[in-house]
């Protein structure tokens, strides 16, 4: 597509169903992120990003920006959160419908021949995926304190 | 009578597993695809309001969201008395649909089933996935990247966002698009089409390079149900329902989908929450069939788009005048329907009322309604019914994957009968098995991800319970035999 907008130089991309318990974690952090971005000047060279799940599609999103976060729920991972930065990963992952965020960075460095840029990846914790229920009290604390790190930005240090 | 447990399936979303039963004298009598997580449609949406439906089921799935949206959106005109949509609305909901195909049959060409189509089900296990195939083609990696986006494109135009669209709403859509919109479009199309030619090109030179492979692997002979137009032309959005034996003679033909209850029904099995649909007229053993782009391409008189048409003679050429009954002919079938999206894409952005201001029609409130349209994976049932403040107090959905069931069975135990070796379990049967259910694209989504819980068991199990040989597939797609 030619007359895509110029692309900020930081992407967070947050993903997971708003409709599945806590897998909402990354869309309701994007929906904070973008109200942040509206009310202050923070978020100002950062573009937000949401979807359900990961897809080769978001490789051409990684295009032109200096560093990458990605924003999931996890049930594996230590409370409230975890951050890590990823190297891009020709995983398993690539075969089914939903990517994780290395094999992402993998397709990027295969269809550009080149290293995709910097990423790291923020887990919150997460505890309860059903369909219809709603986000659980744990997992809302976690987010809380999720967003107050990622508007915080020390997470680019990590890139 | 032993029993043969693999789980969970890779490379299909959600989690699988798959039982053979295997009968004294080593044939596989049953093989079970196991739904084990229930996923509860109809009380997530018991009690919500009819006109939030297009918005809400969205999130019933992340792979196919925009075909839930559409079904939802037909089946809520229908509760408020939208006998026939306006030629905008019709025209954009119908764009966003080309465009829903044509990304989903992008991703499941390019990049998950063309390892099994250009390396064969026999290729050493890690460059059958997608590293082997952009390895050795990035070009043909970066047209399914980019098709897919050009799809995504289209939903996000029409749709008013990228996801969680609010484009469709009860009787209309809530926008039209403007000449920027179009023409921002109409940039890439040629180029979409020459891909997808390209696509077409490519899986007809794999199939007949490996022919007989191709037309028996997996292959099954079964009835298909697809919608058709008035005219019997392929149809994606809108039409009658057909639906055709094994030697292509009709068993029923142009039904108003409003009344798919006549005609199909289902039954429950207690190892699955997916039900098992049948034509009611063939009775539960024999009735099972088959939907998704093979029915559709079988089943249609002509393609209205002359690409895909001239592709639609050449694929049936190889039935002989019977149904192509092939399950590996799925990928090629998916492919000339991708070919015929992107020219009826170019089409419809040639067309005015794709700019018009009439986007909502309404008529006398109705209790109940249907929506059916043709998913990229087969025919999708949405019915509601509402009480009198438009409260939705029944909720009914046949998903297309629900629809292929049996089917999907049927290849698995034609599979395991041809290569299970004596009772132990192979990297090479389950990689086969994996590939027969591939072709059919199944969703089981559960459109959600837990790290790290995608690990694959294979069990054997003898007739007393008792484990006697498994084998274990890591995410990292390491297998090891682990008993």
């Amino acid at each position: 597509m030619n007359d895509r907008p110029p692309s900020a130089p930081v992407l967070i991309l947050s993903y997971g169903n708003p409709s599945r318990g806590d897998d909402a974690l990354g869309p309701v952090m994007f929906d904070m992120l973008e109200k942040h971005k509206q009310e202050t000047t923070d978020l100002d060279r950062v573009d937000l990003l949401t979807d359900f799940q990961l897809q080769i599609e978001h490789a051409v999103d990684l295009e032109n920006r200096q560093c990458i976060l990605f924003v999931d729920a996890g049930v594996s991972c230590a409370e409230p959160f975890e951050l890590r930065l990823l190297q891009a990963e020709k995983d398993d992952t690539f075969t089914t419908h939903a990517m994780s965020p290395a094999s992402v960075l993998a397709v990027y460095n295969q269809i550009n021949q080149d290293e995709a840029p910097p990423a790291c990846l923020l887990t919150i914790r997460a505890y309860e995926f059903g369909l219809g229920l709603p986000m659980s009290e744990a997992a809302r604390k976690n987010l809380d304190l999720a967003f107050q790190y990622i508007i915080g930005g020390q997470w680019i240090q990590h890139c | 009578m032993r029993r043969i447990v693999i789980e969970p399936l890779t490379r299909v979303e959600g989690h699988g597993k798959v039982t053979l039963l295997q009968g004294k004298n080593r044939n596989i009598r049953q093989a079970r695809l196991h739904i084990t997580e229930f996923r509860g449609f109809e009380k997530f949406i018991q009690g919500r309001p009819y006109w939030e439906l297009p918005v809400l089921v969205q999130r019933l799935c992340g792979i196919c969201p925009v075909s839930h949206h559409l079904a939802a959106a037909k089946a809520t005109d229908m509760i408020v008395g939208a006998r026939e949509l306006t030629p905008t609305a019709e025209k954009i909901r119908r764009l966003m649909h080309y465009g829903q195909t044509l990304q989903s049959h992008a991703l499941h060409f390019f990049h998950l089933c063309s390892p099994d189509l250009l390396f064969g089900y026999d290729d050493e296990v890690r460059h059958r996935n997608v590293v082997g195939v952009i390895e050795d083609s990035p070009e043909l990696a970066k047209q399914g990247v980019l098709l897919r986006k050009y799809g995504q494109e289209v939903i996000r135009v029409t749709a008013g966002k990228r996801i969680h669209g609010t484009g469709a709403i009860p009787g209309g859509v809530n926008k039209s698009l403007s000449l920027d919109e179009i023409h921002y479009l109409q940039d890439e199309i040629a180029r979409m089409i020459g891909w997808a030619q390209g696509a077409v090109e490519l899986i007809k030179k794999i199939f007949f390079e490996h022919y007989d492979y191709h037309l028996g692997f997996a292959s099954i002979e079964s009835s298909m149900m697809s919608l058709v137009k008035a005219d019997g032309g392929f149809e994606l959005y809108h039409g009658g329902m057909r639906a055709r034996d094994r030697e292509g003679k009709a068993i029923f033909d142009h039904v108003d989908y409003c009344h798919y209850t006549d005609y199909i029904r289902e039954s429950v099995k207690d190892w699955s929450y997916m039900k098992f649909p049948f034509i009611s007229s063939l009775g539960e053993a024999k009735g099972w069939y088959r939907v998704g782009p093979l029915a559709r391409v079988n089943n249609c008189d002509f393609f209205s788009t002359p690409l895909a048409e001239a592709e639609r003679i050449e694929f049936m050429a190889i039935g002989n005048g019977l149904p192509v009954q092939s399950t590996m002919a799925y990928h090629w079938a998916r492919l000339i329907e991708l070919l015929h999206c992107t020219e009826a894409i170019a089409e419809l952005l040639c067309d005015r009322d794709l700019v018009g201001t009439d986007l909502r029609t309404k008529g006398e409130m109705q209790s109940s309604g249907t929506g059916v349209i043709e998913a990229p994976r087969g025919t999708l049932f949405h019915h509601y019914e509402v009480d009198e403040q438009g409260i939705v107090e029944k909720a009914s959905l046949i998903v297309s994957t629900t629809n292929n069931n049996q089917a999907m069975n049927e290849s698995i135990r034609k599979v395991a009968n041809q290569y299970l070796d004596g009772h132990r379990l192979s990297e090479a049967l389950l990689n086969q098995v994996e590939v027969a259910i591939r072709a059919y694209d199944p969703c089981l989504s559960c459109a959600t991800h837990a790290i790290g819980k995608m690990p694959m068991e294979l069990n054997l199990l003898n007739v007393r319970g008792e484990l006697i040989d498994r084998l274990e597939k890591r995410v990292t797609g390491q297998i090891s035999r682990t008993l």
